[in-house]
């Protein structure tokens, strides 16, 4: 119903005020470029809102979060998908150029740490898990399990998942040279299900509901409470992402140039919307907790 | 002028072959060359960088991907010699071996069924060797070795054998083909039996031959990306255990160079990468040509 309304809305506004005949050109463009990340999700929005309002074009470009951000500073682009905040000297740059930035917090991207259902391990903390991956945790004795060596399973390097767990959990220490690569998180969660010495990582859902897996909880210092990305039934732990005591998890941010108006306010509330928040959900991020409208920061 | 105008198009097709080779040497290097441009050469060996209690340490990594990006060559270069040389050293035995049974001891009928299933097996898309690789033998082999890593550049280099014996098995047999009988019936005449036939004067005859045939496998082996990329871990580390997980510089273009900006530097890297594969298969191939002529020439073919 909403979604008619809009479009109504749109069309008259576009008869109104473009000559006859040149309407169907005339539809708005929106522009958005930045994370690599986010290049699936801005697309899947893009693909099904353009789906509901065909009068509006949406173009989606990667190049990564520093590359969207420069884009919005620099006035090439309407909407930077970013999976970091913004800076402060970012900010402070657009500021120069007469651009606000606007915040918007899209979706969360959690990711869980899992190990073969016949480790004994069922915790670590973060540290630890940094230092499993970084090559000076060698063995499972180290971090109480039974004395074998850890084979660690991790991704490509071009993947948004490899960078996020360089930089959030090794904290930018490189990765172990003998971390074997995976091609996906689909392929890591085959590989620690057939070893019973291997850890892996990636998104919660891929994960749940493997009998041969064991998805850790977390502790993100070494006194606070350890911390499942998933609930007893297996399924992602949404609340322990909302409140951030699940400590390996990123907002994935949309920015705008000044405060939307008029198309791209459109499209923000529907990507916030129950709509927008369903596709994050279908590709495996974690939806934000509130689904109203407008969110910003 | 019919005739004429044949010559001309053969020619031509003849010379697109090396003016395609040149360029994309060409291609290759403009590219790879690029990389020094920002990244000091000795990078490619290796780095410096402060560890936890901030002692400088050398580092030979290939991790193009974080803050301080490391593009050592050297893991890539062991991952594919680990795969590459212990998959000619196989398929050489199980190669050379079929080449001398249809040259030398397979009667005509069994030949003519032989040599065509064996040709057969270089027609098996290597993605679905990588996959059977990747499936079952690895399995098998880390039960029947006990290895720490299931999927390792043995298992890789079993794979690409596969693909290498029938090029290793055919060539053997035109080389072994290729020694004029005369020779043979002297050795026979001078009461030589079969075995020693083969072993003191064809073989030696066709040496040459032989030796093109094997180099020519490992440029191949050296070349595979599918398997690789499938069955060999990808884990870039620099060790000399053909059990462990290696990273091949066919894997690494294969899975990196799709994704990343192109001009960039581990764009450019990537193809400094492919540069020094494509040298290394050139020079293994030269030195086969070079093997063959010789045997043409001491055979005074």
């Amino acid at each position: 119903m909403k979604g008619t309304a809009i479009r109504l809305g749109a069309l008259t506004l576009l008869l109104g005020i473009t000559p006859p005949g040149s309407w169907v050109l005339a539809g708005d463009t929106i522009t958005v470029k930045g994370s690599d990340t986010m290049v699936i999700l801005g697309q899947r929005w893009a693909e099904e809102y353009m789906k509901q309002h065909a009068d509006v074009t949406i173009q989606v470009t990667g190049g990564g979060s520093g590359t969207g951000i420069a884009a919005l500073i620099n006035g090439t682009t309407q909407l930077a998908n970013s999976s970091r905040p913004i800076k402060e000297e970012e900010r402070a740059a657009a500021k120069k150029n007469g651009i606000e930035v606007v915040e918007f917090k899209t979706a969360l991207d959690g990711l869980a740490v899992v190990v073969n259902s016949a480790n004994p391990v069922n915790e670590l903390t973060m540290a630890q898990v940094g230092k499993i991956y970084s090559g000076y945790i060698n063995d499972w004795k180290q971090v109480g399990g039974t004395g074998k060596r850890i084979l660690r399973y991790s991704r490509e390097s071009n993947s948004g998942t490899y960078v996020f767990f360089k930089e959030h959990v090794l904290l930018n220490r490189d990765f172990a040279a003998d971390c074997q690569t995976m091609p996906g998180t689909s392929a890591v969660a085959e590989a620690v299900a057939k070893d019973p010495n291997g850890i892996g990582y990636g998104g919660v859902a891929y994960f749940s509901g493997n009998p041969q897996l064991k998805v850790l909880k977390i502790r993100k210092e070494a006194k606070t409470e350890a911390v499942s990305p998933t609930d007893k039934d297996g399924r992602p732990n949404y609340e322990a992402v909302w409140s951030g005591s699940y400590p390996i998890a990123r907002y994935l941010y949309v920015y705008s140039a000044g405060q939307p108006r008029e198309a791209v306010k459109t499209y923000l509330d529907w990507i916030l919307g129950p709509e927008g928040q369903a596709i994050v959900e279908k590709i495996d991020y974690i939806p934000v907790k509130s689904t109203g409208a407008g969110t910003s920061r | 002028m019919g005739e004429q105008f044949v010559e001309l198009i053969l020619k031509l097709n003849g010379f697109v072959a090396i003016a395609a080779i040149g360029l994309i040497f060409v291609f290759l290097f403009k590219e790879g060359v690029q990389a020094f441009r920002t990244i000091p050469a000795s990078h490619f060996i290796q780095t410096t960088e402060m560890d936890f209690d901030n002692t400088p340490q050398t580092v030979r990594m290939w991790q193009p991907v974080g803050t301080n990006p490391k593009y050592s060559l050297l893991p890539l270069f062991c991952g594919s010699m680990l795969v590459a040389l212990p998959a000619t050293l196989l398929a050489t035995l199980f190669g050379v071996a079929s080449g001398i049974y249809l040259a030398e001891v397979a009667g005509k009928r069994t030949r003519e069924v032989v040599k065509p299933a064996i040709e057969l097996v270089a027609g098996i898309p290597s993605v679905v060797i990588g996959f059977f690789c990747l499936a079952v033998l690895a399995s098998l082999v880390q039960t029947a070795f006990q290895t720490t890593f299931r999927l390792n550049a043995v298992v890789g280099a079993i794979g690409v054998a596969f693909v290498i014996i029938p090029v290793i098995a055919t060539m053997t047999d035109d080389a072994l083909r290729a020694v004029p009988t005369h020779l043979r019936e002297g050795a026979h005449a001078l009461g030589a039996n079969r075995w020693e036939t083969i072993v003191r004067v064809v073989l030696p005859a066709g040496a040459s031959g032989v030796t093109a045939s094997i180099l020519l496998g490992m440029g191949r082996a050296l070349g595979e990306t599918m398997i690789a990329l499938m069955a060999t871990g990808n884990a870039a580390q620099i060790t000399a255990n053909p059990f462990a997980s290696v990273r091949t510089m066919t894997a690494t273009i294969a899975a990196e160079l799709g994704a990343v900006p192109q001009g960039g530097e581990q764009y450019r890297a990537l193809f400094l990468v492919g540069s020094l594969l494509f040298s290394l298969t050139f020079l293994i191939n030269l030195f086969a040509e070079i093997a063959v002529a010789r045997m043409r020439k001491r055979l005074a073919l």
